[in-house]
């Protein structure tokens, strides 16, 4: 009987500086995969590695070759043993599937729901199989995995909300305006923190991007950077004509932006929709902006609470893809426990069975004219023909050792004769 | 083809109106888009049977079914399926359907529990510029129905974002943009149609009475609709009443349609009386 072991050390249990010594490039993980491939103790194998995790997902031939993997990764990075056995969490089974699964569906993930992690383990399981390192059992884990965190992507609200401050204004600027490629933002105050803010808009691909600053040399190279326009500070009102969302992060004490200024703005700008972000403390933006029809304030207070409600709502939405996780869990123990020799023979005698039944019946009812016996030896001969047929191939499947692959072929022979019970799609 | 017929085709119509509202209903609180979709079919379908039921009356009684108040219901609500529809593929703008799903199964239920006594036929109730007259200012009403319907959807997004309380309708519901935008396509449609409406309402009664006017009550209103929507388009255009101003407008401007196509029969009398008795 197979056993399912999953190794690693994630966000939660290793430092990034362990977790930086414990990740493996592409190129690392094809070495690594082909050194594992050719140890006989390991049957499949599979390496994932992101910036927040790495882990090992294997099938041992014999025992579970937990210390071997462990010394495997302390000799391929380099690094003591001492030094990461502590980080590391070692699941068995039921376990490491669960783990998978949680992961795949971005459950595991330090951002619960971000969307990225798919696409690493997607791009992971390409490698082992390009490099012939995973086999039957993984394979089907795999797949299980990406069509649960498909079915919780798209049945659950977990990727919905935005969990970030510059996700969030993006999601209101969304929410404001049609179409953000027709819009331009104004930043005032050349911080990091403006940038971190506008990170999300500029993947909008906004219209155009005008910087204002006190120190004009900053606002320089930072709208050098995203390609954007420059004006003086003291002409912010009037830049406010042309601009429709603005991101205000200055060290001023006053505000920098007062209702009068945009009241009289407003009406130049025939009362297109204004949008304010406000990420400065204390704050740029007077608040009393808010109460202008057409025009939006949000201040970082806002944004905090959008956020924290958005993932107390993410917080529900997991209790259902748990779910969905558990239930997956469950049906590929199921298929694993199919996979070995006594249950599958005994499904492949039950189908031959159940159709030598059906197609007698079938027959005799026509056949009127035969006497008890003649239907009796009929019979036997249809059942005869059948266990005859399946003689050879029940005898290939008891005859396991041989250094051969058993998983293998019960999972051909389950497949050949359709013995797994269909899932729904 | 008789009357029965046609009875039934509406009753099915009404049926198709309901469903269609369940599934839209389902498809506000579930985000599926499936419900969506089944819904917009069972629109569309509906619409075919009112058209058809119409159809068959016509053919029945050799005029059309907008003699009583139940009959010009109906040919409202055919009115709004109508634009519905077209809207529907102009913007793409789905969540609408929630809301004109409703109001046709409110109307239809209507035009089903009122009397539908078959009336005289009206000598009046006859030629081209009537029938222009009818079919302009019904297809405005519609679009005007809609553009307050837009307005609706644009007052409850705006009211979470404004409050900095995005909820239920923050994820459902379209950009501010987008609401206003739809809102103001419905409401220039509308008062284009509505306008070349009542101006062949002016010549029918030429030809007929004699006179373009005749300070009949229905007409006095139409025509006060006409300023109120009138009003709203040159502020929006010279005084930016755009978003919720606007919004607001459209919905007052609806509910003294509403009263114009109900209340001033009802209460007010006048030559337009027979119609919607």
């Amino acid at each position: 009987m197979s056993k399912i072991i999953l190794i690693g050390a994630n966000y939660k249990t290793a430092p990034v500086e362990l977790r930086e010594k414990l990740s493996f490039t592409s190129e690392e993980m094809v070495a690594a995969l082909e050194h594992l491939k050719k140890d006989t103790d390991i049957k499949e194998s599979l390496i994932f590695s992101t910036c927040n995790r790495t882990e090992i997902l294997y099938i041992p031939e014999t025992g579970e070759q937990i210390d071997k993997i462990i010394a495997f990764i302390a000799h391929y990075k380099k690094i003591a043993v001492s030094e990461f056995k502590n980080s590391l969490y070692i699941y068995k089974e039921e376990e490491a599937i669960h783990h998978l699964f949680k992961v795949a569906s971005s459950l595991d993930s330090m951002v619960v729901g971000e969307p990225q992690i798919l696409g690493q383990i997607k791009e992971a399981y390409r490698i082992a199989v390009a490099n012939n390192s995973s086999g039957v059992l993984l394979n089907r884990l795999m797949h299980k995995s990406f069509s649960v965190a498909k079915r919780v992507r798209k049945e659950t609200g977990i990727g919905d909300n935005a969990v970030s401050i510059s996700y969030a204004a993006t999601e209101l600027a969304n929410k404001i305006f049609s179409d953000l490629s027709q819009k331009s933002v104004m930043l005032l105050g050349a911080g990091e923190m403006a940038e971190l803010a506008v990170e999300h808009l500029i993947s909008n691909n906004v219209k155009q991007i005008v910087v204002a600053n006190r120190t004009f040399k900053n606002a320089v190279d930072l709208a050098d950077k995203f390609g954007g326009q420059v004006v003086k500070f003291e002409e912010r009102e009037s830049a406010l004509n042309d601009v429709d969302i603005i991101i205000s992060s200055t060290g001023a004490t006053e505000y920098v932006l007062t209702r009068d200024q945009v009241k009289r703005a407003m009406k130049k700008r025939n009362h297109n929709t204004l949008f304010f972000i406000d990420i400065a403390v204390p704050r740029d933006i007077d608040p009393k902006i808010n109460s202008i029809s057409n025009a939006y304030v949000y201040d970082i207070d806002d944004l905090k609470n959008i956020v924290e409600s958005n993932i107390e709502q993410r917080g529900k939405e997991t209790v259902k893809a748990q779910r969905f996780i558990e239930e997956a869990v469950v049906k590929f123990r199921k298929w694993m426990d199919g996979l070995s020799v006594v249950p599958t023979i005994k499904s492949l005698n039950d189908k031959m069975t159940s159709i030598v039944d059906i197609e007698c019946k079938k027959t005799l009812s026509n056949l009127k004219h035969l006497s008890p016996a003649d239907v009796e030896a009929i019979k036997r001969m249809t059942q005869a023909i059948a266990s005859r047929t399946i003689h050879d191939p029940i005898l290939f499947l008891r005859n396991t050792g041989d250094h051969r692959d058993d998983s293998l072929y019960l999972n051909v022979t389950r497949q050949l004769f359709n013995l797994d019970i269909p899932e729904e799609k | 083809m008789n009357l029965q017929t046609a009875d039934i085709l509406l009753q099915m119509t009404t049926a198709l109106y309901f469903m269609s509202m369940t599934g839209y209903l389902l498809f506000l609180f579930n985000q599926k888009a499936f419900y969506q979709k089944s819904a917009f079919s069972l629109i569309s379908a509906a619409i075919a049977f009112h058209l058809i039921s119409m159809v068959v009356y016509t053919v029945a009684m050799g005029h059309v079914p907008i003699q009583n108040l139940s009959q010009s219901l109906s040919v409202a609500a055919f009115a709004i399926g109508c634009m519905f529809w077209f809207f529907h593929y102009k913007f793409e703008l789905k969540i609408l359907g929630v809301f004109a799903s409703i109001l046709l199964s409110a109307i239809m239920l209507a035009v089903l529990m009122l009397p539908d006594a078959p009336v005289e036929k009206n000598a009046v109730l006859r030629g081209f510029w009537l029938y222009s007259h009818i079919l302009l200012v019904f297809a405005g009403d519609a679009a005007l129905a809609l553009a307050s319907g837009a307005g609706i959807l644009y007052l409850l997004q705006e009211k979470g974002i404004k409050t900095k309380h995005p909820g239920f309708f923050f994820k459902r519901l379209p950009s501010l943009d987008l609401l206003d935008n739809v809102g103001y396509t419905c409401l220039t449609t509308g008062f284009a149609l509505l306008t070349i409406g009542l101006v062949a309402g002016f010549i029918y009664a030429k030809a007929i009475w004699g006179r373009f006017w005749s300070w009949d009550p229905k007409e006095v209103f139409s025509v006060g609709t006409w300023v109120v929507y009138a009003a709203l388009l040159h502020f929006r255009l010279n005084s930016g009443w755009r978003g919720r101003k606007s919004a607001i407008m459209t919905i007052i401007g609806f509910l003294i349609i509403i009263f114009t196509f109900l209340g001033v029969n009802m209460l007010l009398g006048g030559h337009h009386q027979e119609f919607t008795k």
